[in-house]
């Protein structure tokens, strides 16, 4: 393998607790290393540039049934955004739901190497992982939707938590992903009879339990299998006016789980739950009191769901959520589905604009989220692609955070009513490129727990990117456009220590790992005649043909861990 | 005035977007006869494939086209102003997201003729094809604005997502005539083909000639003596007015002629 030598740019490294030093990078093998013969190695001059470590982003939503289905149902979408086939590169379409390869080099592009797909039902795990396999350029995982399951309510109902994470355990590994996702806890199940449950406290049909069950419950069985990432939670009642009460209280059920060590719970796409306001004539923000939380405990992690004002395509397991979002939006087309025993889901296309009034504040509140948490280790930046808008509109959500001129240049184009809502007048602060290699990489690895992402120090990952910012010559508030531009088109991005981006151009392809969790229980799970009695009764797939096998993945990378259980 | 005509017979679709009144000003004859376009696959300019040759004493029509352009595409799409007449038949898209000026077909249009078009004039003087006015596939935003005059016969789906504008064909149209419109007119002087109107919500169909087949989402509202078409035209009744799709909540209005539908009287009884 060559080994590469990045000299003379300008490191920034928070793991590190390296910003801005100018300093020489060595890759071998894949791997950074202490150094390299400069003589053998390929020699890239960064005099003058950033040198970051690959983006790793927390939640987007690239691959799967529903992302498939999207597609399926907006041909409008991809007319738009047609790209071409070159020499290296493959043709597809693009907009809010880029084609497989096409998010490959997209991601590439911007300097991302690690992406995360934040919602998988486990029936639909292989074929997931098909569409994993055809994204070029990144690594990538899995979350498996486990909140609704039905073997994990029954055994929480029961209070058997230790049997609840054995069959955890055996499900992350049966459908090779990387964390628990939990949408709208007991929401799913009970809209599969047509209802949804409001608050911590409704019960869930058919079973004798509460959300609140199901979020404690879960996190508890996270923290007995030693999981890398915490629970990584859709709060009850997204997108409703005056859910940011809802998703206070999930954060402080979740206070009794947390032993002082580190985060039990990662909100996501909190920007969709920080709602104010009794209906949507009085809409507002409940930033500042979700913020004054967060600011005040340290039991927590969120990525924000930036909206990006795009005509987008709107996709969530939350199948409830999107038939409100149906009846509110005027009769769009749409899918919504109930997934056996597992989940549900739902797709609609929305257009965010400028001029609607909510949908100016929704635009508000996650800048203003992004702002007010003081601590950038808490948040990771992500805009829900495509929820929010699609991920290579994240150079646009940087520029409103590093520069308050560009954040009043968007607010001045906004709804009035929206602009005086707004809090962002009254926020100075503006993210400085040390943060933003935070909320992008080091603090989202961290988050994750991959221990080989979002930094540069000796042993990690050779995932790096660099940008054409000077960080001695630039003032990034005031020259928010060119730093723009430089973050969504990176001058080299390296995966895996070989360059795959140069000059903005991709130059070589590699397929990413599709990382995935073995769980080792102490006593190890045995699918017993009752479950396979569950399987004949419940569900449509044989149990056999169930779990994802091994020849599904093209490059897994397989990470063990022991569980306490 | 630019002539242009085909230097021979197509066998694969040219996309010709640059075809454009707006692309062409301000630019020499040389500098637009480089302009890019495809054959199929291939990449070529549009001398490859076109003899033009410019008329300096003539300014209107901007750009006039003779020959057999029915494997052309996208001739004036997105066009804001200046005009192109058309001495032939016309392939797809021809004046997609027109908005503005005016585009003359001495023949016959194929698919998505002024499809999403936002303003300006499109006169066809023979027959247009499918989904004449509708928006391409998956898309729910259809014209908004402007005429469509067609002296001939239109295809199925014509009309579909209309949002505002007005058609008028001199003609019969297919089936799915106004298919999910909110807005807008359509007048058909002959027959239509069934099931128009279904999903509107709003919007006008008048049909002088028979109804095919009326959808049972409509239900019988009043006979009007006469109906306006636009600020020049009326139609003479008397008409039957349904109202619907109710299956959608709809308003929309389906004028059909008494005197060519006696079937539709049975509903008379209900009103």
């Amino acid at each position: 393998m060559t080994e590469i030598l990045i000299k003379n740019g300008f490191v920034i490294d928070p793991l590190n607790n390296i910003n801005c030093q100018k300093m020489d990078i060595a890759i071998k093998d894949g791997k950074i290393v202490e150094k390299v013969n400069e003589r053998e190695a390929k020699v890239i001059d960064a005099s003058g540039l950033t040198v970051m470590a690959g983006g790793v982003d927390i939640h987007s939503h690239i691959a799967g049934s529903e992302v498939n289905i999207g597609r399926m149902l907006r041909p409008d979408d991809h007319v738009k955004d047609v790209v071409r086939k070159t020499a290296l590169t493959r043709s597809g379409t693009g907009y809010s739901i880029p084609s497989t390869y096409v998010t490959g080099y997209r991601y590439s592009k911007m300097g991302y190497t690690t992406v995360m797909n934040p919602s998988m039902a486990a029936m639909k795990a292989k074929h997931a992982h098909e569409e994993l396999n055809d994204i070029p350029l990144i690594d990538k995982a899995v979350f498996t939707l486990l909140g609704d399951w039905w073997v994990a309510l029954e055994t929480i109902a029961k209070g058997d938590l230790e049997e609840c994470a054995r069959h955890i355990a055996w499900m992350i590994r049966a459908t090779r992903s990387y964390a628990i996702k939990i949408v709208n806890p007991g929401g799913l199940e009970s809209w599969g009879f047509g209802r949804n449950v409001h608050s911590l406290d409704d019960e869930v049909p058919n079973f004798s339990l509460t959300p609140r069950d199901i979020i404690t419950g879960m996190a508890k069985v996270n923290a007995m299998l030693n999981m890398p990432h915490t629970i990584h939670l859709h709060t009850n009642n997204l997108g409703i006016p005056g859910n940011y009460k809802t998703t206070i209280e999930t954060m402080q059920a979740l206070e009794s789980v947390y032993k002082g060590d580190k985060p039990v719970g990662h909100i996501t796409h909190i920007q969709f739950s920080s709602f104010a306001g009794d209906n949507w004539a009085h809409f507002k923000s409940g930033a500042a009191e979700i913020a004054n939380y967060l600011n005040a405990h340290n039991h927590m992690t969120i990525d924000i769901g930036q909206v990006t004002f795009a005509d987008t395509t709107t996709m969530t397991a939350d199948g409830p959520f999107e038939f409100s979002l149906y009846e509110l939006g005027g009769h769009n087309k749409w899918v919504n589905s109930d997934v056996e025993t597992e989940s549900s889901g739902g797709i609609i296309p929305f257009h965010f604009k400028k001029k609607n009034a909510v949908n100016a504040i929704q635009w508000s509140i996650g800048l203003e989220l992004s702002l007010m948490i003081k601590d950038p280790w808490k948040v990771s930046m992500t805009t829900d692609h495509p929820n929010g808008g699609p991920f290579y509109h994240y150079p646009r959500v940087f520029a409103w955070l590093y520069s308050r001129k560009a954040r009043e240049a968007t607010l001045k184009k906004c709804n009035k009513k929206a602009q005086r809502k707004s809090l962002l007048p009254t926020l100075d602060r503006e993210y400085t490129l040390y943060e933003l290699a935070i909320i992008t990489r080091a603090g989202t690895a961290k988050a994750l727990g991959l221990k080989n992402k979002g930094h540069l120090g000796i042993g990690a990952d050779a995932d790096v990117a660099i940008y054409n910012i000077n960080p001695e010559t630039t003032d990034i508030a005031q020259n928010y456009k060119p730093v723009r531009k430089a973050f969504s088109n990176a001058i080299y991005t390296i995966k895996d220590g070989e360059i795959v981006v140069k000059d903005k151009e991709i130059i070589a392809i590699r397929p990413g790992r599709t990382m995935w969790l073995d769980v080792q229980t102490k006593e190890p799970y045995r699918i017993n005649e009752e479950m396979k009695r569950k399987f004949k009764e419940y569900w449509t797939v044989e149990f056999d043909n169930y779990p994802v096998t091994d020849h599904y993945i093209k490059v897994p990378e397989k990470i063990t861990i022991q569980a306490s259980v | 005035m630019i002539t242009i005509t085909p230097k021979r017979k197509f066998d694969v679709p040219i996309q010709a977007a640059c075809i454009n009144v707006d692309v062409f000003t301000g630019k020499t004859l040389n500098e637009i006869k480089k302009l890019a376009i495809t054959e199929g696959k291939e990449n070529l300019t549009l001398d490859d494939a076109f003899d033009l040759t410019e008329d300096k004493t003539l300014e209107t029509p901007n750009i006039t086209l003779t020959g057999d352009f029915s494997k052309v595409k996208r001739i004036g799409q997105g066009m804001k102003t200046g005009e192109i007449i058309i001495n032939g038949n016309v392939g797809m898209h021809t004046g997609e997201k027109l908005a503005g000026g005016k585009i003359v077909i001495n023949g016959n249009s194929d698919g998505w003729t002024g499809s999403e078009m936002k303003k300006g004039l499109i006169e066809i003087h023979g027959d247009a094809g499918d989904y004449t006015a509708s928006p391409f596939r998956g898309n729910s935003a259809g014209m908004k604005g402007g005429l469509i005059t067609v002296d001939g016969n239109v295809g199925s789906n014509v009309g579909c997502y209309l949002q505002g504008g007005t058609i008028k064909i001199k003609g019969s149209a297919g089936r799915f005539l106004g298919h999910h419109m909110s807005d807008g007119t359509i007048y058909v002087e002959k027959n239509c083909a069934s099931r128009a109107g279904t999903f509107m919500t709003g919007g006008k169909i008048i049909i002088n000639g028979t109804v095919e087949l009326l959808m049972p989402t409509f239900t019988i509202d009043s006979i009007k003596p006469k109906v306006k078409v636009d600020a020049t035209q009326n139609a003479q009744g008397p008409f039957y007015v349904f109202l619907g799709d109710i299956a959608e909540r709809g308003t929309g209005k389906i004028f059909a002629l008494k005197t060519t539908n006696p079937e539709l009287a049975t509903y008379e009884k209900y009103l």
